[in-house]
């Protein structure tokens, strides 16, 4: 079967003052369709730079990507990226943010889109509610309904959780799973913090330090729901922090 | 005492001060010219009974409003053009910023050369004064939105007009209704200068005129107050314009 997305020898160079700076070089992989595929380095590797370049935002230098096998030249409301600062209209409630990407719907479809997912996301009683007036959980919750009722074939999740604290952190873990399991999208994760890739993943891409290729991919099959505190997952860990450079006694890699 | 008892002591004491300063300074001095706040009164109320006090004042706002509106219908736009492409912003912004500093009082004499001695040379002024602070408002609320939202809606497949409609206006709004009332009130301040060289009606007329036929102090005192008091009730509108749903969103965190 076609890989859902194929990525062909990517590579990316930035212009600074202190001259160019190599961020991808040559970075090939392909994700199958409702595959979860987590992409992990040492941080200012380039890993958003590469989810830039897949999701459209970006032009690479060489290389090219393909979404069904199409070439990726503009962003597409068939993919769609989620800040790790969340993107909702500060001007627009929660409703209006959710209905933002849809188009041609009837009102009646809206309505019944908007009570869904606000409730797949648990904000219900929040619909007339402004983004500054949730807390940050919330905001990536609602980022989330938002991208979902576009039902987007494949999400682009930029660190989503990275500016959480620890415990909605893993809330939305769980929230992100239970989603994924009612609504299959190809997921591309990109995060600097290994558990979170192993809780999630099907696949783990290392990255190496600047500039980006890929190290290393170790395949996750660990049985879902996955126990953070599994022997098994412990030691995937262990040999991904490892990988990175970092050895677990030194501290955890988040 | 509660809070908006306080509010009201506290704008009511510091006039009341000013007043009783004013007058115990006028009587001591024993000016002959310079009025009592009472003698002020009597002037506001004089002026109010011939209609001269509306006549002058619906002039003086009629040319605001000339002025203001062909500024606003210009200075949006390209406010909006400078903050949207760095092209427009690279072409236009030395013209902005230099002409800006310069106060549109300098300006009087070319507008008397070029539009005569009427209406139109006030509202030239006027539209100078108020261009320059939408223009750059606008500019900067354009050029300050933030890039995820575009990329947010980009990721929709908005482009063009749908984007700058649905994106970009909104977004740079609060900045844009920021500027419009920093405009206004440069406008207000522009149309009384203007006034006093240009026309025979108007707020700034009624001063220059009083002072010139008969040093009437007590008018030309009673013009300011009226200039005042418009001002405040120009900016108190505006400043409810800043509190719509619409706009309030940028000022809570």
């Amino acid at each position: 079967m076609r890989p859902k997305i194929e990525v062909r020898g990517i590579a990316k160079t930035f212009p600074t003052r202190s001259g160019p700076l190599p961020v991808l070089d040559g970075i090939s992989f392909s994700v199958a369709d409702g595959e979860f595929v987590a992409v992990i380095g040492p941080s200012g590797c380039g890993k958003s730079t590469l989810l830039g370049v897949l999701a459209g935002f970006e032009r690479p230098d060489r290389g090219e990507v393909r979404v069904d096998g199409e070439p990726v030249r503009e962003p597409k409301r068939t993919g769609i990226y989620i800040f790790q600062q969340p993107a909702l209209f500060p001007w627009l409630d929660l409703e209006g943010n959710l209905v933002f990407g849809l188009n041609g719907a009837s009102p009646e479809e809206r309505r019944r889109l908007v009570a869904h997912y606000i409730a797949l996301v648990g904000l219900e009683g929040f619909e007339h509610t402004f983004p500054h007036q949730l807390s940050g959980g919330m905001q990536q919750r609602a980022e989330l309904a938002r991208v979902l009722m576009v039902k987007p074939e494949i999400l682009y999740m930029d660190e989503p959780f990275g500016s959480l604290d620890a415990l909605t952190r893993l809330r939305m873990r769980a929230e992100l799973l239970r989603i994924l399991s009612r609504e299959r999208h190809t997921v591309l994760l990109v995060t600097h913090d290994v558990e979170e890739a192993l809780h999630l993943a099907d696949r783990v891409l290392v990255l190496s330090p600047r500039p980006a290729r890929i190290q290393t991919v170790v395949d996750v099959t660990l049985p879902r729901p996955r126990q953070l505190s599994s022997p098994d997952l412990l030691a995937l860990k262990a040999s991904l922090l490892k990988e990175l450079g970092v050895a677990e006694s030194t501290g955890d890699a988040s | 005492m509660s809070g908006l008892d306080g509010r009201w002591l506290a704008t009511f004491v510091p006039v009341a001060v000013l007043l009783a300063l004013w007058h115990v300074a006028v009587v001591t001095s024993g000016s002959l010219i310079f009025p009592t706040p009472w003698q002020v009164v009597v002037g506001l109320v004089d002026l109010a009974r011939q209609g001269l006090l509306l006549k002058h004042v619906v002039a003086s706002l009629f040319r605001v409003t000339y002025g203001y509106l062909l500024a606003a219908a210009l200075a949006i736009p390209v406010g909006m053009l400078m903050g949207r492409f760095a092209t427009a912003h690279a072409l236009l912004n030395p013209l902005v910023q230099g002409l800006r500093p310069i106060s549109p009082i300098a300006w009087i004499p070319l507008a008397i050369l070029w539009f005569g001695v009427g209406d139109l040379s006030p509202i030239f002024l006027i539209f100078l004064s108020s261009f320059f602070p939408m223009v750059v408002g606008t500019a900067a609320g354009v050029m300050t939105i933030d890039r995820k939202l575009i990329r947010a809606a980009s990721n929709f497949e908005f482009t063009g007009f749908q984007l700058f409609r649905s994106v970009v206006l909104p977004a740079a709004l609060p900045q844009i209704v920021t500027g419009m009332r920093i405009g206004l009130g440069v406008a207000w301040l522009v149309v009384v200068a203007a006034e006093m060289i240009a026309v025979n009606s108007g707020l700034g007329y009624l001063i220059i005129d009083s002072r010139n036929a008969g040093n009437r102090y007590d008018l030309v005192v009673a013009g300011m107050v009226a200039i005042g008091v418009i001002g405040f009730l120009l900016d108190t509108l505006m400043r409810k314009l800043e509190r719509l749903d619409e706009v309030r969103w940028r000022y809570e965190t």
